[in-house]
């Protein structure tokens, strides 16, 4: 079984994001990471691989995004990821959540796995949509927000949280499915993995390479254009209270309920 | 005709109320625009009693399909048809998860933009313009359609009215699923976890996240509610609920329930933005939480910056002081 992890290079959670107000995308500058969510994701692979219920003969990160996104590609292959695909051009700058999907199934069209896994969701903001998008042009059946997923008859019976409660959902392979971070917890890194994660090969590649009809990418090949960002209404900002004296912050807390007859 | 599609989740008999206010917004929308709003509904054996149902919120027509319920696959494969066949320039949808699954396949599949979790939507020169708080909700950004729109509302973005009482006429259709939407099959759906925890109609919740370290955690929030006594309840984020630490009927936020109690006390929640659109329509809400850089001291009206352990003994003895005084 050959498995394919989506990843992405996301901003650091601490830091503050902005619009770049030139070009209207979110400003990728500052410090950067590996999306929370998918380690979740290669962990899943990982065990899938130790698990020894099935075989898995390889496990490749694949990424789309500028050159700084070889960074999150070394930390999946840290990860235990085998070798890594990253795709990266011009042409795909500008790209909505549609036009990423597919130029990320046309990478993935040409490893053609059997299975593809991802995080649900990107620390910065494309919510819980690029699995769907990826496993309709792959034609593959599709699952997201999975938090848990075994072997089963030769498929994947995966657990996930819906509207009404959990539903369980028997999915046959190839398959492309997207985990929550309940499914696992994943490994540290070994220094070992982390000084070796360099000579593992990558594949960096242009949409020339993978067949991407450049009319369906970047900012002219997508659908929606956003733009004219505002500030939302104001909120007055909440009083905060630093713990230092406990007594006096619980005195605090029960004034401040009292004052609005919460109590 | 540049029809709005809207989908229609349903579950034993009765719909959802966030696809029941997509239905009402789309009716909304569609009388700006000169056009009608339409509902599709997919399952298995849905009557046409049910499905006219979605008149009462503004459905002009609703397809009804045959097919099997609870999977986004086969809903893409059925609103692509009738999007197609009748013109359907957009799609809308209520939050939740189905509406991500099912819009962003839909995308892919016709070619339409689509943007989540959708605050309001509006007419601009004849065509759908769609708002989106961005980067944890500090900014707004608007969406525009080149071609074809698909819009999946924020949970509760959408008001639910209440029905006229119309009914609106429903068409059946035959879909051929695609062969790997078949391939992907419901085992088990709404499976409930853990006792039924009552927190819609509470005055005060007490909410408990992954900050409390351990399920215990959630014995020191019982205790608290109780302090409060009268209509207190205990309610959980969705990390927990995942983790086994609280049954889900307690859960707030995207995937569980949404609440709006006068007071909103949450303990080691973060605040993500899946937990805030449960609750953010709370009176006043209350957060204490180690991390001064927690994204829910943003939006609660009290915020404390320390150690739950400490801080909730001291509390609920406080509070049953003043309770008792």
């Amino acid at each position: 079984m050959k498995i394919c992890v989506l990843v992405k290079e996301v901003p650091d959670a601490a830091v503050t994001k902005r619009i770049d107000p030139s070009t209207g995308r979110l400003d990728r500058g500052g410090e950067k990471n590996l999306n929370p969510y998918d380690t979740h994701a290669i962990e899943a692979a990982m065990q899938l691989k130790e698990g020894g219920e099935v075989q898995v003969d390889e496990i490749i990160a694949v990424t789309m995004g500028p050159g700084s996104a070889v960074r999150a590609l070394h930390k999946a292959v840290s990860l235990g990821a085998d070798r890594s695909v990253h795709l990266s051009d011009d042409a795909l700058a500008g790209s909505d959540v549609a036009a990423t999907g597919y130029a990320l199934a046309q990478t993935l069209k040409r490893e053609s796995p059997d299975l593809v896994l991802l995080g649900q969701q990107s620390d910065d903001g494309e919510c819980y949509t690029i699995g769907a998008v990826v496993a309709d042009h792959l034609q593959m059946p599709s699952l997201t927000q999975v938090i848990k997923m075994d072997v089963s008859d030769g498929g994947l019976r995966c657990e996930r949280q819906a509207e009404y409660g959990y539903d369980t959902v028997q999915v046959e392979l190839p398959a492309v499915i997207s985990v929550g971070d309940a499914i696992n917890e994943p490994r540290y890194p070994s220094l070992k993995a982390i000084m070796g994660a360099k000579k593992k090969p990558l594949d960096a590649l242009g949409t020339g390479d993978v067949e991407i009809d450049a009319s369906r990418v970047g900012t002219d090949g997508s659908q929606v254009e956003c733009g004219n960002f505002k500030a939302p209404p104001a909120k007055s900002a909440g009083l905060i209270i630093e713990d230092e004296d406990t007594n006096e912050t619980v005195e605090k807390i029960v004034a401040w309920l009292d004052e609005r007859k919460l109590i | 005709m540049a029809g709005i599609l809207v989908y229609a989740l349903h579950y034993e008999g009765a719909f959802n109320k966030n696809s029941l206010g997509a239905v009402a917004e789309a009716a909304r929308l569609a009388s700006e625009l000169g056009t009608e709003a339409h509902a599709i509904v997919v399952g298995e054996g849905v009557s046409d009693d049910l499905a006219g149902q979605l008149g009462g919120y503004g459905a002009a027509k609703v397809f009804k399909v045959e097919g099997p319920e609870g999977l986004s696959q086969p809903v893409v494969d059925a609103m692509a048809k009738v999007m197609t066949d009748n013109g359907h320039d957009y799609a809308l949808f209520g939050g939740g998860l189905l509406g991500f699954e099912i819009g962003a396949g839909l995308a892919a599949r016709i070619g339409a933009g689509v943007t989540m979790e959708v605050t309001s939507v509006s007419v601009d020169g004849g065509k759908l313009v769609a708002e989106r708080p961005i980067l944890g909700d500090s900014s707004i950004s608007e969406s525009r359609y080149k071609g074809k729109g698909i819009i999946i509302g924020r949970l509760n973005a959408f008001e639910v009215p209440a029905s006229n009482g119309g009914t609106a006429a429903v068409e059946t259709v035959d879909v051929e699923f695609s062969p790997w939407s078949t391939k992907a099959k419901m085992v088990q759906r709404g499976e409930q976890r853990g006792a039924d925890v009552d927190i819609e109609g509470a005055d005060v919740l007490i909410a408990g996240g992954r900050g409390l370290g351990k399920p215990e955690g959630f014995d020191q929030l019982q205790d608290l509610a109780g302090a409060f006594g009268g209509n207190s309840a205990v309610a959980a984020t969705r990390a927990v609920v995942d983790a086994g630490w609280y049954p889900y009927a307690a859960q707030i936020g995207q995937t569980g329930k949404t609440v709006a109690p006068k007071l909103y006390l949450a303990a080691g929640i973060s605040g993500a933005i899946q937990h805030k659109v449960g609750m953010q329509s709370s009176e006043n809400i209350v957060a204490i939480n180690k991390d001064s850089n927690a994204p829910i001291f943003e939006f609660s009206d009290l915020g404390i910056v320390g150690d739950l352990n400490k801080i909730v003994p001291k509390l609920i003895e406080a509070v049953k002081a003043k309770k008792g005084s």
